[in-house]
């Protein structure tokens, strides 16, 4: 009975805990809601995963509408695999806010974030569940008024103008994408992803669709940061209070690569999308602009956060070189990437909120000698920093591999040899780090001795643990991302 | 020519479209960049709406007296995008009133001059 309506149930449950939180007011009470609706959203998505792997797409008729008149939320591999990814860094960011929140924010304030950290789990899974074009908008709106919020909450004015910045980009991103799905309509009559699939198969390739394509491409690149609209991010996830540093930098920007995945290779079409329009051309040019130029930027960052947030500008360069790549190994990585870059940016981010809690900031300054005064953060960092190089035995270094086989595969043997070298680059910066925690003399301004509480050091090193298990058992991971990439090019389902 | 007249509300939606853009980039002031978030976002609810409108249409209603409809989806579709608008644009105040009290001016570049001076103190 209920694991019929898991598709529906997977959103609604922290969609409704956020105005329950609200209606409580109180922390801890909003605090266990939290955790409980993001550990049902992780167990829900664990089992709809499996459901998929076992019987294939399920599709779900929301009050009973058929398709194409009423929302039908639609899971296949690549949204059961996306909804793992987000349901997972949920559950484990939210029993992390309980200490981190609580150092970063005035107490009245505290129910407050984790009614709109709800909000925005919620908008992130149903943009990822739902297959109604204009409902991927409502949600995206949600999720996207929430991150104003979470961002705006940080201690630093600043957090103040990343926030708004945000709010302008981000909302010209989404209303750039309602253009694109408005077109669509005007031309198919329908809002569903898969009846616009069909209907486009005949008429596609017509001025109105294309001028959709670009509205679409270009809205979506916008919320997933691709070079040269990443503009936003590094202030946002710089300012941001940690939790939501963590959480965003591993959701947010993948789910949005999700809907760009869905509407190139479900609605428009791979013969479309990579064969008649020069998109892979155009994709691999911004991606390695991307991977090359925030590195190299990331290089001189003064602040470990600020580092890491043009990384992961550089990291998303990866993912959407693979797509550029338009061959199925070349899809293969993208997915694989969305996933393992997520786990090991989430680990970081979280350690780095450990040490703002400790130090006050993440500043390169207060690193000296951190490996002596926190040892547990400072390993955990450096070991998931290898996962970002992708040093075998990590998940890192499954993705770039995918991504370098994939590279060959489809005749680009400097591509394969530029991924390589640009890994170098974060080698560099991750060294940063161990050169300040390690090989320096701790100074006044290092944070006396003393680990992070518990409740924030079990999250991260949980994460930190599946950089390392998915560097080894690929079995999940890959194996999911094979069969999203095989659905996508339309192959097997 | 005719075909120039005869679509005048998508000449007008790419005007408005046009016109919020404009303003958002080329405004230093933050509630002025708001507004031409509104006339933005206003350009797409007249991208929905237009074409849902026939000449002579009626509402859905089933009956023998009427045969032409016109299509209610588009203005639900758009009731939805308003409130999100609204949203939007509530939010995109309330940080402008923060960002007033906590530096004192709501002109970009002043704010960036007064971060700036004080990287520090951060």
């Amino acid at each position: 009975m209920i694991a019929e309506h898991l598709p529906a149930l997977v959103v609604v449950v922290p969609l409704a805990a956020a105005p329950l939180i609200v209606l409580l007011r109180s922390a801890a009470l909003g605090w266990a809601l939290a955790f409980a609706a993001s550990l049902f959203a992780f167990g829900a998505s664990l089992a709809l995963a499996a459901e998929v792997a076992r019987a294939g797409v399920i599709s779900y008729h929301l009050g009973s509408w058929p398709p194409p008149w009423g929302i039908e939320y639609r899971i296949d591999a690549l949204s059961a695999f996306l909804l793992v990814l987000v349901s997972a860094i949920g559950a484990v960011v939210a029993p992390y806010a309980w200490r981190s929140i609580a150092a970063e924010l005035p107490r009245e304030q505290h129910y407050l974030y984790h009614a709109v950290f709800c909000l925005c789990l919620a908008g992130l899974l149903g943009m990822t569940a739902t297959g109604d074009a204009f409902n991927v908008f409502v949600f995206m709106e949600i999720a996207s008024l929430a991150m104003y919020v979470l961002i705006a909450l940080g201690r630093d004015r600043r957090a103040l103008l990343a926030s708004f910045q945000y709010l302008i980009l981000g909302t010209i991103g989404a209303t750039f994408y309602v253009v694109g799905v408005g077109l669509l309509y005007l031309v198919t009559g329908t809002l569903n992803i898969a009846d616009m699939a069909e209907r486009l198969a005949h008429d596609g390739g017509t001025r109105p669709v294309l001028a959709a394509l670009a509205f679409i491409t270009v809205g979506l690149s916008l919320k997933l940061a691709l070079f040269p609209l990443h503009l936003w991010l590094p202030n946002a996830y710089a300012y941001a209070p940690s939790a939501v540093t963590a959480f965003l930098a591993a959701t947010a920007t993948k789910v949005s690569v999700y809907v760009l995945l869905r509407f190139y290779f479900t609605v428009f079409g791979a013969g479309l999308v990579l064969e008649t329009l020069p998109v892979p051309e155009i994709l691999i040019g911004l991606s390695i602009a991307a991977i090359v130029s925030a590195s190299l930027v990331a290089l001189w960052q003064a602040d470990l956060k600020r580092m890491f947030a043009y990384s992961s500008v550089a990291q998303i360069g990866y993912i959407t070189l693979g797509i550029g790549l338009a061959t199925r190994d070349g899809l293969t990585a993208a997915v694989v990437h969305l996933f393992n870059h997520g786990i090991t940016k989430g680990a970081l981010f979280l350690l780095i909120g450990g040490i703002a809690l400790r130090a006050g900031g993440a500043g390169f300054e207060r690193l000296r000698g951190l490996g002596r005064a926190m040892p547990l953060t400072s390993l955990g960092i450096t070991l998931a920093g290898l996962s970002l190089i992708g040093v075998p035995g990590t998940a890192g270094f499954i993705s770039k591999w995918t991504l370098v086989l994939g590279a060959i595969e489809a005749g680009y043997w400097w591509l394969a040899a530029l991924v390589v070298l640009t890994s170098l680059i974060a080698v560099a910066y991750v060294w940063r780090f161990v050169e300040a925690a390690y090989l320096q003399a701790p100074d006044a301004r290092t944070p006396p001795a003393g680990e992070a509480p518990f409740s924030m050091l079990a999250p991260s090193w949980l994460l930190v643990g599946a950089c390392f298990w998915f560097g080894f058992d690929t079995s999940f991971t890959v194996e999911s991302a094979r069969r999203a990439a095989a659905l996508m090019l339309g192959g097997a389902p | 020519m005719t075909t120039f007249a005869s679509h005048y509300s998508y000449w007008i939606t790419v005007l408005l479209l046009a016109a919020g853009l404009y303003i958002m980039i080329a405004r230093g002031n933050l509630v002025k960049k708001l507004i031409g978030l509104s006339i933005f976002q206003t350009s797409v609810y007249l991208l929905y709406i237009a074409p849902g409108k026939l000449i002579g249409g009626t509402a859905p209603i089933v009956s023998e007296a009427y045969r032409v409809y016109s299509n209610p989806l588009p203005h639900v579709l758009i009731l939805t995008a308003i409130v999100v608008g609204i949203a939007t644009l509530a939010l995109g105040l309330a940080i402008v009133v923060r960002i007033s009290t906590a530096y004192g001016s709501i002109e970009e570049d002043e704010i960036v001059a007064a971060d700036a001076g004080g990287r520090d103190r951060a």
